[in-house]
């Protein structure tokens, strides 16, 4: 379906496009997203999406509380985030429109189906008249398309009936966004035949719809001309589209071959993280064992057992679920084992916004434990990233014998970029090697392990798995004798192990890269120190202020416990910080807190990512304050 | 093949101090599993227990295997990651009645359900023994405690019905006085492929002394315990002048074999898939005050978690050949930026 006509209709190249599909969340606008985001990756355009949707699965049909959306960035250069507002809206009816308006470029342009533009659905979008008609849209490029009666009149000898057809009206727009921005549909009928080829009805359907939309968009004449953007000059190498989640499982089965150990998750679902269980679930190819367990509690339990007993042992959660794991994290801190804890932050507090994103639960894994209980904590910064922190976790936790802290976000789960393949050859070793042998010497002289003898380095304590002839040891959350590892209450012993374990985690700052400073210039007086999934939009506006002449450094942590060596340094090099995060300062009281440096916050906690330009207008604001 | 090993208790009791309370119920309990162990001939590398939080709990620092001292109530949930890990070890849990049905509830039934092959020794002792005195899912309405000066309105459970419930596959009941009756319930249980549950009866001679007396004192047993044996029928005194029989509605009561005859009475089946005749036995005595029945109640065949696990890896890779790390990663739509 190549524009056979387009001698009529010259193409215009745009760099960057962001389109906003939004829908009701039974309209199949995730799905829409998902096929363009994938076509244009195949493409060779640069990308970031921003799926957002309801925690319902199904709110009432046509109201503001059931609207579910999908954006888009494409480009021909490197970008680094979503954008901040849609040049196109596809709006599949009044809620979509209402929900969403705002959020438009000025002058951009809305595809509404003006089908569903009817009385009963503009009453429960909260419109008095029909906004597709009363002008109150002029300030847009408006184009009211009736897609549900198109989808129906395409549908027509597939032998949909009129209420399964409907359905596909979401193919429909599909269809018409890949002419408009000349994407090739071989792949979505491909995926098409894929997903409902069992359905013939169904898939003759969809495949009617997309077709439809897409010659809709040709030969209705309504459209100026259809535009390309141009594939992006990425580094060479291999590329898939990859979101959070599905890194951060692709993070541990790499973990599990570069640890060449099996993996072991313990789970319990919940949103936004059971992608990971889902995913991790169908590799079983690679020896990995799931559990979906009754409960958070059980979830960490059983993965501790399953560390004890010599596997890279996995949890996954998300906010309350960190909350219930608490008390097993603090175990897994006393008894020194390897353990790698995934939270999916996620809007809180309490049930608080199930599927939308924020960065709050720093504190939480800094301190949410009692007593002395320090873990090291490794956030990612953008989808594909969640990959690489995953490594750096379990390379972490294996290497001392420590729980570690995962922190990516419902942002970072949820959306996806194109990924630079590695190569699992060029991935690091992350192997360590089980105790086998006594390493010290009992009251009686005989050689006898001593589970708590640590290593002179690391600090770390051996790892010594049952089933290994000479090594029967017990652990437990009760203070342990140094190295002996036996029930011990003396006072000076608790201090003691206290100061160890803090000394143990402290000491990874030595084990970890420095913190490298994005400061092109060398001239900045303003630094933006981040953290997780506020990177793409920092360095979005950055880059916006350095276009224009004016110099701003960024740094941004990957590791948040313990912070790089260098990082007081970096901080007293520039007169001006400024922290964004998507929460109240959690970041800035921490550095404030180690540092005594004046850094400015710049809070969001709307469950939505920060848009370049609000960071942008903050860094401004403070180089010219 | 090695040699076979001869094994003694020595082998399995650890170098630390037992710190029970002198006359604690727990004592015969370590005692009857570090008396077995070696005849189980299970090489201690390969045992590992694990324990929650309480008296009871403190068991695996006595043993000279691999042991999890971990956090109230969720030793069965950590026992399910080591034996859903490792199906080669052969895992205990040691609880109690708050630690395993109270805070820990939910992990006991789930690892019941499961049918993960561990061995659960449920210490009942009717009391909270370690924070020192306050009444137990187990204690009776009406005990007089510390947290309850005024007596208990909570009603307890019966833990062999809640085991039961949860269609556990194995499911018994001995007593700290009977080292013998302890040992041999020990050992099918822990020969049991699956969860095997077993309650405990167990004196705190501290904070419930004598709270099972009543029925496991030397000379109340004969008339107070009705032994369960497979295939026999289920009748109990010293001259077997007491017996069990079903009612209309499938309810058992206790009954004299001289007044109902003795084709009447019920012969014990503990590996009948249905559950609902050991559950009828479970409600026999509502409390260790009645005749109550001990030994086996219900031992069945089912699937276990850990062996359903490795058999579902062994066939996908066995389909699917070889992990190929590179592939996994390229699945999907790649494309080539050159």
């Amino acid at each position: 379906m190549s524009p056979d006509n387009a001698e009529q209709q010259a193409t215009e190249v745009l760099e960057r496009v962001v389109i906003r599909f939004a829908g009701d969340s039974g309209d199949g606008m995730q799905l829409v997203g998902d096929r363009f985001t994938d076509v244009s990756a195949a493409f060779g355009n640069d990308l970031a999406t921003l799926p957002d949707y309801p925690a319902e699965i199904r709110a009432p049909a046509g109201t503001i509380a059931g609207v579910s959306s999908f954006q888009v960035h494409i480009a021909g250069t490197d970008i680094v985030t979503p954008g901040d507002a849609p040049n196109l809206l596809v709006a599949m009816n009044p809620a979509a429109l209402k929900a969403n308006i705002n959020d438009l470029m000025p002058g951009g342009a809305i595809i509404a189906n003006s089908d569903a533009f009817e009385t009963r659905n503009l009453d429960k979008a909260g419109y008095l008249g029909n906004p597709l008609e009363d002008g109150s849209l002029a300030a847009y490029r408006l184009y009211s398309i009736p897609m549900t009666s198109l989808t129906l009149e395409a549908a027509k000898g597939t032998g949909a009936k009129p209420r399964d057809a409907e359905r596909s009206k979401n193919f429909f727009a599909l269809g018409l966004i890949a002419w408009m921005y000349t994407r090739p549909t071989e792949a979505i009928t491909g995926w098409i035949a894929e997903k409902f080829g069992k359905n013939q009805i169904v898939h003759d359907a969809n495949v009617a719809a997309l077709k439809a939309g897409y010659n809709f968009g040709e030969t209705a004449e309504i459209f100026e001309h259809a535009y390309t953007v141009p594939s992006a000059h990425l580094p060479a190498g291999r590329y898939r589209n990859i979101t959070g989640n599905l890194a951060t499982a692709y993070g541990l089965i790499a973990a599990g071959h570069q640890a060449k150990l099996p993996l072991f998750l313990a789970s319990y679902p919940i949103t936004p993280a059971s992608d990971i269980l889902h995913e991790l679930s169908k590799h079983k190819r690679f020896g990995i064992r799931t559990v979906q367990a009754e409960d958070e509690i059980s979830a960490a339990g059983m993965a501790i057992g399953a560390a004890y007993a010599g596997h890279l042992a996995v949890t996954t959660t998300s906010g309350p679920g960190v909350d219930l794991k608490s008390e097993a994290m603090g175990l897994a801190v006393s008894i020194e084992l390897p353990l790698l804890l995934i939270d999916v932050q996620r809007g809180g507090p309490s049930t608080g916004l199930p599927t939308k994103t924020e960065q709050a639960d720093l504190m939480l894994a800094m301190y949410g434990r009692h007593g002395e209980a320090p873990l090291p904590i490794v956030a990612a910064y953008s989808p594909s990233h969640c990959f690489d922190a995953v490594l750096e976790g379990a390379r972490i936790a294996l290497k001392y014998q420590t729980p570690v802290m995962i922190l990516t976000d419902g942002y970072l789960a949820n959306g996806s970029e194109p990924w630079l393949l590695p190569a699992a050859a060029d991935l690091p070793d992350i192997s360590v090697k089980f105790q086998t042998e006594p390493n010290g010497t009992g009251p009686d002289g005989e050689p006898k392990y001593m589970p708590y003898l640590r290593d002179p380095i690391t600090l770390a304590r051996p790892w010594a798995i049952p089933g290994t002839p000479g090594l029967m040891h017990r652990v437990g959350g009760i203070e342990k004798q140094d190295v002996t590892g036996n029930i011990n209450y003396e006072p000076s012993n608790h201090e003691k192990m206290t100061h160890l374990r803090a000394a143990k985690i402290a000491g990874i700052a030595n084990d970890i890269p420095p913190l490298p400073v994005d400061d092109p210039s060398g001239e900045a007086e303003l630094l933006v120190l981040g953290w997780g999934s506020t990177w793409g939009a920092i360095q979005a506006g950055a880059r916006r202020l350095r276009a224009n002449g004016v110099n701003v450094a960024h740094a941004h942590l990957m590791h948040l416990n313990p912070f790089p060596a260098n990082l007081g340094e970096v901080l007293a090099k520039y007169p001006k910080v400024l922290i964004p995060e998507m929460n109240l300062g959690q970041l800035s009281r921490l550095v404030r807190a180690e540092y005594l440096v004046d850094a400015k916050s710049l809070t969001k906690v709307q469950g939505l990512p920060f848009r370049a330009a609000e960071i942008e207008a903050k860094m401004l604001e403070m180089i010219n304050g | 093949m090695a040699e076979p090993v001869t094994l003694s208790r020595k082998d399995f009791s650890s170098d630390q101090e037992v710190r029970w309370c002198p006359g604690c119920g727990d004592y015969s309990v370590l005692t009857a599993v570090q008396l077995l162990l070696p005849e189980i001939g299970i090489l201690p590398q390969n045992q590992v227990f694990v324990s929650g939080i309480g008296c009871s709990s403190r068991f695996p620092y006595y043993m000279n295997t691999y042991g999890v001292h971990s956090i109230h109530g969720r030793a069965p949930a950590f026992a399910t990651g080591i034996a859903a890990a490792r199906p080669d070890l052969d895992v205990w849990v040691v609880t109690g009645d708050g630690d395993g049905l109270s805070i820990g509830g939910n992990h006991l039934i789930h690892a019941l359900r499961r049918n993960i092959n561990i061995t659960i020794l449920m210490f009942n002792n009717q009391i909270y023994g370690l924070t020192k005195g306050q009444y137990s899912p187990t204690s009776e309405v009406g005990k007089v405690t510390k947290s309850t000066p005024f007596g208990s309105i909570d009603h307890p459970f019966n833990p062999i019905s809640v085991a039961l419930g949860a269609e556990a596959s194995f499911v018994a009941r001995t007593h700290d006085m009977d080292r013998k009756h302890m040992t041999e319930v020990f050992r099918r249980a822990n020969a049991h492929q699956g969860a095997s549950f077993v309650e405990i009866y167990q004196n705190c001679n501290v904070f419930n002394d004598g709270a099972f007396d009543a029925v496991v004192a030397k000379d109340s047993r004969a008339d107070m315990l009705i032994d369960l044996h497979h295939g026999e029928k289920i009748v109990f005194g010293a001259d077997g002048e007491h017996g069990v029989m079903l009612d209309e509605f499938g309810e058992a009561h206790v009954v004299s074999v001289a007044d109902v005859g003795l084709e009447k009475i019920l012969v014990h089946d503990e590996q009948r898939p249905e559950p609902s005749l050991a559950f009828a036995l479970s409600r026999l005595a509502s409390g260790p005050y009645e005749p109550t029945p001990v030994g086996i109640f219900r031992a069945i065949e089912r699937p276990s978690y850990e062996i359903e696990l490795s058999r579902q890896l062994a066939a996908v890779q066995e389909r699917g050949g070889a992990p190929d790390l590179d592939g996994l990663l390229g699945s999907g739509n790649v494309w080539e930026v050159v």
